[in-house]
């Protein structure tokens, strides 16, 4: 019984606790209900004096109208300042990819140039322009003339991609090879068959001080080039005056080291 | 700030100077060359490598067969590959990746390209 008793104690006390909870909160939120009563009703009260008095109602709304131009004033201005730097950002964006482009085109022209000129020697010379071809151009067929001085026609000197014996000879002053060595100029012959028939896709005559000495014409590129890019079109420019050049000093030093050894040898006779 | 270092393995004078060059742009890098596959297995045995770029087509050994050797030495610390070649067919570069490289790149090249794989490896190391 006491048991009994006792428990239903505990539970009458936790009930009135819970009542009194109940009580306080209802007291908080009929206090908060008060206050905003209370603030309502002085913005009513507000907006009815100023109501009432028109000169008053006046400046408040040509306040409000002003404050409310001067905010649009400043969004269009801030709008406007926004898209003037998105448009300078996206300036400097392609101006960025142009350089860097411009960059790539410059270190492939440096280095062909100097590798070019980086030996006396004729086989060494041609295998640079080769080197050139195949990994800064992407070509896959093709072959370097020089000027045969007897017969005027271009023999093949130095070739990739395919047997001597497929690459044709060229005269001077006929056919594509012929126009690029009269124009001084890379010459891209029509109707080109793409899987390296007999006409080139390209002639890039070797020209010294207005004199040809050669040409190197592109039968084929790799697999996965799409044409010519400008960067192509600048190393055929390079490649007709700097490897002319490498070409030409090359056969003048084989040329001057055989005259030595002739005259080292007569010396030594003359000595003996 | 660590160096790192880079190894180019190609027998073309050109492209590994057209490399070197563009590696100029990136900071505190140092570019060592091998001109052949079996060159450029002796300095990987002999030197940590940050980075290493493979031509494929190389006279003595050529790319693949180094790849292969690189990744089948557990007792190198293994660099990341990028290889650098003519050979521009799906199933060249399905066998290269295979074979362990980690980026195929097909000549003729763009050195703003090459950078900008060989830091994202770097820094990824």
């Amino acid at each position: 019984m006491n048991d009994e008793t006792e428990s239903e104690r505990i539970r009458g006390e936790e009930v009135l606790a819970l009542f009194a909870r109940g009580a306080e909160f209802t007291a908080e939120l009929l206090q908060e209900n008060e206050r905003l009563r209370r603030e309502l009703m002085h913005f009513r009260d507000e907006q009815s004096t100023v109501a009432q008095n028109p000169v008053e109602w006046e400046k408040l709304r040509v306040e409000l109208v002003n404050r409310i131009e001067s905010i649009e004033a400043e969004y269009v201005s801030v709008r406007e300042r926004l898209e003037q730097v998105e448009a300078e950002n996206s300036h400097f964006a392609e101006r960025y990819i142009e350089i860097e482009e411009e960059n790539n085109n410059l270190a492939n022209l440096y280095v062909a140039s100097y590798q070019l000129h980086t030996s006396l020697e004729l086989d060494e010379v041609l295998g640079i322009v080769k080197e050139i071809a195949i990994n800064l151009i992407g070509a896959a067929t093709f072959a370097i003339y020089t000027v045969d001085d007897p017969s005027s026609e271009l023999g093949v000197v130095a070739w990739e991609g395919d047997d001597i014996g497929r690459f044709p000879r060229f005269e001077i002053g006929v056919g594509p090879m012929g126009e690029a060595l009269r124009r001084e100029e890379s010459v891209f012959p029509d109707d080109v068959e793409q899987d390296g028939g007999d006409i080139p896709l390209v002639c890039i005559p070797l020209v010294v001080q207005g004199n040809p000495i050669g040409g190197i014409a592109i039968f084929s590129l790799l697999d996965h080039k799409d044409g010519f890019s400008d960067l192509d079109r600048e190393l055929f420019s390079l490649l007709g005056g700097h490897a002319a050049t490498a070409i030409f000093a090359s056969r003048l030093y084989a040329m001057s080291e055989r005259k030595l050894n002739t005259i080292q040898g007569f010396i030594d006779l003359l000595a003996d | 700030m660590e160096e790192k270092r880079i190894l180019i393995v190609e027998d073309s004078p050109t492209m590994r100077q057209l490399c070197a060059f563009a590696f100029r742009s990136l900071k505190n890098v140092k570019v060592v060359e091998a001109m052949d596959g079996m060159d450029g297995l002796r300095k990987i045995s002999s030197d940590h490598f940050d980075l290493v770029l493979i031509d494929i087509n190389m006279p003595v050994m050529d790319g693949l067969k180094l790849i292969r050797m690189i990744r089948e030495d557990e007792t190198l610390v293994q660099p990341p590959i990028v290889v650098i070649t003519t050979e521009g067919s799906s199933e060249d570069r399905a066998r290269a990746l295979a074979l362990g490289a980690n980026e195929y790149l097909t000549k003729p090249i763009q050195a703003n390209r090459v950078v900008s794989v060989a830091r994202e490896l770097l820094d990824k190391g």
